[in-house]
């Protein structure tokens, strides 16, 4: 009964998408002001519907109800509680549904801040947003519906993947799939701009805030799995430029561009086309990473989707969507001739170089991630692009980026000279060079020239960003939120930078075969493996080894890795021991037993790979702040102003 | 002279055609060495693949073909997609889902004596999973041998 409840409602969810699609905008084009009106109790209506699909899907799986086919294939009575509920979106029916309840969570959110918008152009957003709706309820009630009923049941159902048995798990997809389907509101926006010819200084203000929040959520997300797969997969790393990552992380890079661009529209009213296509193709990239994971053409333990009708929806649907956007895009006239840039050296121009770069940087992985794709379908054979090409084609440009941002942060608009510019980069720029060579110095003496030139790069942009900080501060004599926000941005992408450089140059990695009671000296730490015992878990049985680690004075951790294996599905699974640190981590694997005292095992320090997480939070902590919500009480105290009731506090104007 | 505007904007061309070409030379050597083809033991049999460029190998690990070193970790076992056999030499941890009888896909470099030095050993985490690469692979001979 209660799966039929919510198939049923998310039936009725289609039959509201349609109407929200067409309604509202069908309202814009006659100027009927009612019809308008009915884009926010429509977009309302259809997230509790979707909601309440996904709450009996959740009920479905606490109760682990076997006549639902979807359950059987993903979880069953032995798997613990939160677990059981992680499961709902643990594979592809289940995530899909998970998507279009985001999606209509972020139109909800939107007709909760619809105050300062036209009402034209906020039908044609609900509207536009709508479509994407309708699109993917179609593909989840035709091609993947979680309320899919088995008649007789099974006895018993099969397991959620271990691998997805974790904590990380449970977070790491609702937050990836917030900032992926968070970039289907600038998208909106964008087209909904472009119809009704209102690409301006006003739009990018409203635009700007949910592009934040949704960059940060990816960034969040992207930052989740990484953390997941270093810990989970047992490998010690945390980026394999696999497919799946790419298809997070490129919405993720073109976002930063796109951040980027709406504040130059926003403050100097330029840069309109590349905005708007910037957040076009920004969404399509989401589409296309939606594409890449839930279409089968990739094999990972996110691809779950072997159904090649699943691809060819995705992909129609992409061509629709963003072929439709981009139509309109062509037709965009703005009203008045865009004013003429200011001079070539000017805080304009850092940013469009910054969009070239980021651009680039973005096409660049896609190309990796497709060619074996498109070289495969054309029958040229099957290929691999490893790490190394994304290395090598990666660095080279994220380098000018860090320079640039550390330049063009300091730049004023308009129009600037060589002479200020280096003279406000100066101080930053003998600081970074002190620091740098003294802690390179520190380290070791045979420290890899990479290892120097990333911390250069990260180190001016933390002392550059700090200067322009402090001289803002000074000016304004307080904190600006969205300067405070950027600042902070921007120190978090130096912070990741740092822990990329040292993990990369300075990580120790050692596969070695281990007695029980030996010790073994490695990277300036003893390690002594205790011996072995048998474990068993809720849904698992499995040996956990203790290996104790010495400094050279000190005791340092007990760790205790294990091998697990699942008793559904009979799968294996390795859980690493790791001694966490700001420094460094001390990270500890079992391979397999080889015979009765002997394992084999992998010993890796991981010197400041925290960092890496650490600053992928401060970047989107900084996006969030750059909201201004602390700047609430001005925006008051400005509208008083300005009605003259209140002149306590001085707003520049 | 030319107008301001005009050669701000030569200026800003210039710059973006410069980027697009760094970037091309880049890619285009970076895919130059990091493209990794891939052979089954039939492809390598017939004199395929090629002797000094790493590639990627797949088949099924053949039954009682696992033999392991008395005291490090090196390890070697035969791939097969029924028609031929290729051996394959590895140091280091193998996935958990390495076993006899599962597909698997390896990287690595032949060596001077025909032997398969694998620097990676990859097994995906499910045990019904076949790499697709090794599953057409497998496809293929049973396709000649009906031929034949």
């Amino acid at each position: 009964m209660i799966p039929e409840i919510g198939h049923y409602a998310l039936v009725l969810a289609l039959s509201v998408a349609a109407l929200q699609a067409a309604v509202p905008m069908i309202g814009a084009r006659m100027g009927a002001d009612n019809l308008m009106m009915l884009a926010k109790p429509l977009a309302r209506a259809q997230f509790l519907l979707i909601a309440t699909s996904f709450i009996t899907l959740i009920i479905s799986f606490v109760l682990t109800d076997l006549t639902v086919s979807y359950v059987v294939a993903n979880s069953n009575s032995t798997l613990p509680l939160f677990y059981r509920i992680s499961a709902v979106w643990g594979a592809h029916e289940g995530s899909l549904l998970l998507w279009v309840l985001i999606l209509s969570a972020w139109t909800f959110a939107l007709t909760l801040f619809d105050k300062p918008l036209p009402l034209k152009l906020n039908a044609d957003i609900i509207g536009i947003l709508g479509i994407i709706s309708f699109g993917f309820l179609l593909f989840t009630l035709f091609t993947s519906n979680p309320f899919d009923r088995v008649i007789p049941p099974p006895q018993s159902g099969r397991d959620l993947n271990p691998l997805l048995q974790d904590f990380g798990l449970i977070v790491h997809p609702p937050m990836l799939y917030m900032g992926y389907v968070g970039f289907a509101v600038p998208f909106a926006f964008a087209v909904a701009g472009l119809l009704n010819n209102q690409i301006n200084s006003a739009w990018a203000k409203w635009v700007r805030p949910w592009t934040l929040i949704a960059w940060a959520f990816l960034g969040l997300g992207i930052a989740l799995g990484s953390w997941w797969a270093y810990y989970e997969l047992g490998w010690g790393g945390w980026w394999f430029w696999d497919p799946v990552e790419n298809a997070s992380f490129m919405p993720w890079l073109l976002g930063t561009a796109l951040i980027h661009s709406i504040v130059v529209t926003q403050k100097k009213a330029i840069f309109k086309h590349w905005t708007v296509l910037l957040a076009i193709v920004t969404f399509g990239l989401s589409l296309v990473g939606t594409f890449l994971v839930r279409s089968g053409v990739l094999t990972s333990v996110h691809a779950f989707a072997t159904d090649p009708a699943r691809g060819v929806f995705i992909l129609m649907f992409l061509a629709i969507v963003i072929g439709g956007a981009l139509l309109v895009f062509t037709f965009y006239k703005p009203d008045a001739a865009q004013e003429p840039h200011g001079s070539v050296l000017s805080r304009e121009s850092f940013l469009l170089t910054n969009s070239v770069l980021l651009s680039v940087a973005t096409a660049t992985v896609l190309l990796g991630t497709l060619y074996p794709l498109m070289i495969d379908a054309l029958g040229l054979g099957k290929i691999s692009v490893g790490a190394p090409y994304f290395n090598t084609v990666f660095i080279p440009l994220m380098a000018p980026l860090l320079i640039l941002i550390g330049l063009g942060q300091r730049a004023f608009w308009t129009n600037d000279s060589f002479r200020r510019l280096s003279d406000a980069a100066k101080y930053p720029l003998l600081a970074t060079m002190i620091l740098a060579l003294g802690t390179w110095g520190m380290i070791d003496d045979t420290s890899p020239i990479m290892a120097l030139f990333g911390l250069v790069l990260a180190l001016w942009v933390i002392f550059s960003t700090l200067a322009g900080q402090i001289r803002h501060y000074r000016s304004s004599k307080k904190l600006i939120t969205p300067y405070l926000g950027q600042s902070i941005s921007h120190i978090g992408f130096a912070i990741t930078v740092i822990g990329i450089t040292l993990v990369s140059s300075y990580g120790l990695e050692k596969h070695l075969r281990m007695s029980e009671g030996e010790t073994t000296t490695f990277g300036g730490y003893k390690f002594r493996f205790a011996g072995a015992s048998a474990i068993s878990g809720p849904n698992y049985n499995g040996t956990e080894a203790i290996f104790l680690v010495h400094s050279e004075n000190k005791f340092e951790a007990r760790l205790a890795p294990q091998k697990r294996n699942y008793h559904s599905g009979g799968q294996t699974m390795t859980e690493a021991g790791i001694s966490p640190g700001l420094t460094r981590d001390i990270y500890i694997a079992l391979g397999e037993k080889i015979n009765d005292t002997d394992w084999s095992v992998r010993l890796n320090i991981k010197p400041f790979v925290r960092l890496i997480w650490l600053g992928a939070i401060l970047m989107a902590f900084g996006a969030i702040t750059a909201l201004g919500f602390g700047n609430a009480t001005k925006t008051s105290h400005q509208s008083q102003k300005s009605n003259q009731t209140n002149t306590t506090t001085k707003i520049s104007e | 002279m030319m107008h301001p505007l005009r050669k701000k904007r030569m200026q800003l061309i210039c710059l973006g055609i410069l980027g697009i070409g760094v970037a091309l030379a880049l890619i285009l050597t970076a895919f130059e060495k990091n493209l990794m083809y891939f052979y089954s033991p039939s492809e390598i049999h017939a004199g395929d693949a090629p002797a000094k460029r790493p590639f990627r190998i797949g088949g099924m690990v053949v039954e009682g073909s696992v033999v392991r070193q008395a005291e490090s970790l090196g390890v070697w076992f035969n791939l097969t997609d029924t028609a031929n056999e290729q051996m394959v030499y590895f140091e280091g941890i193998l996935p958990d889902l390495f076993r006899e009888g599962q597909g698997i896909v390896a990287k690595g470099q032949m060596n001077e004596s025909g032997l398969f030095i694998a620097s990676e050993v990859l097994a995906k985490h499910d045990e019904n999973y076949m790499p697709p690469e090794v599953a057409e692979a497998l496809e293929n001979v049973s396709h000649n041998s009906e031929v034949d």
